[in-house]
């Protein structure tokens, strides 16, 4: 405990380090003594303050989910899920997502073995799933407005709307986030601060394929079982 | 500053703890999830069983289940990444994703359950 006071020097802090190693209770003292500011590597705490973040999204989506499940029996007469969803469309877009989530895997492995060309490469491949993933979504939108299947006609497609454009909004900004690690990567290589990005940007991917299997088992499957 | 014991067990509980990702984690990942997605789709595209309730409760067990796959596998989550603290906010944030979602669910349909029937209403209504 003396170690910590202000008038104790190196020699003090060493004479305790000593003091903690012959005695463990002691260094477990130690350890919760830190009292003042200090220096920590610069960004130790971002992969836990974004996952944070990715909680309080996923409460996003949770209250959109329960704004589904209130209002998704509410056609006001209009056309339900059996009338507008095409499945295997829904089949093959969840398979984009799914392939997009192996190939951002197979960057983070190039990325761990020091290859900038291959985590560009597999990067780009996760951005051309995801683009196919938003295609088709945008598609299959434009097809339900242009059968008056709009978000305006009913509440169940207002929430219904609401909750996979949201999913499809995330989607797009994961896209230009990986075009801008595509750019710093190819300024900047595989830096410190770029690994960092590129592992928050790998829990953001992954984290929009779980919300996916929300969707398309909740929305898209149950739906066509009510 | 100058008075901070520069303590390398501290340290530790503080260090950025980058998960080691392997090609196993994200092959057994991709299989089961393929799995876990192919056979949903099947049941309900194919009317392979004769009761609704029965495929929706099958399909909501898969979609569990891959949710967990992908947690384990792709995000790579365990009691150990960041001292425990990232498993921590994930359970509370399931907590209030249940409380959130089964409670609305519970309240809006005993709502809709005693509202006066009215006559002639539009069909498709609850």
């Amino acid at each position: 405990m003396t170690a910590a006071t202000p008038t104790a020097g190196a020699d003090g802090a060493r004479a305790a380090k000593a003091k903690a190693k012959a005695n463990p209770a002691a260094s477990l003292t130690a350890r919760y003594y830190a009292l003042d500011e200090h220096d920590h590597p610069e960004g130790f705490s971002t992969a836990l303050g974004f996952w944070i973040y990715l909680m309080s999204d996923c409460l996003i989506f949770a209250m959109l989910f329960a704004t589904f499940a209130v209002l998704g029996g509410n056609y006001a007469a209009g056309p339900g899920p059996r009338d507008l969803f095409d499945l295997p469309l829904v089949a093959v877009n969840t398979t984009m997502l799914l392939f997009s989530s192996l190939t951002y895997g197979l960057a983070m492995l190039a990325m761990q073995q020091g290859r900038v060309r291959g985590t560009q490469a597999w990067l780009a491949a996760t951005a051309l799933f995801g683009l196919a993933f938003v295609g088709i979504e945008l598609s299959e939108f434009h097809h339900l407005i242009l059968e008056g299947a709009g978000p305006q006609r009913s509440a169940f497609l207002s929430a219904f709307f609401t909750l996979v454009g949201t999913h499809g909004l995330h989607v797009t900004f994961g896209i230009i986030w990986i075009g801008v690690m595509l750019a710093q990567l190819g300024k900047y290589g595989l830096i410190a601060a770029n690994k960092r990005r590129l592992m928050c940007l790998s829990l953001f991917w992954h984290f929009l394929d779980v919300v996916w299997i929300g969707v398309f088992t909740f929305v898209y499957l149950i739906g066509m079982l009510r | 500053m100058a008075n901070h014991m520069h303590d390398p067990a501290h340290d530790e509980g503080h260090a950025p703890s980058p998960f080691h990702a392997t090609l196993r984690d994200y092959a057994i990942g991709f299989a089961l999830s393929a799995v876990l997605t192919a056979v949903p789709f099947w049941l309900v595209i194919s009317h392979a069983l004769a009761s609704s309730l029965a495929t929706a409760l099958i399909v909501t067990g898969f979609a569990m289940a891959q949710m967990v796959v992908h947690m384990v596998y792709f995000l790579h989550m365990n009691g150990k990444v960041e001292g425990g603290w990232t498993l921590l906010a994930l359970l509370f944030t399931v907590i209030l994703l249940g409380i959130a979602i089964s409670g609305s669910s519970w309240v809006m349909y005993h709502l809709n359950a005693n509202m006066m029937p009215v006559p002639g209403k539009m069909d498709g209504m609850g």
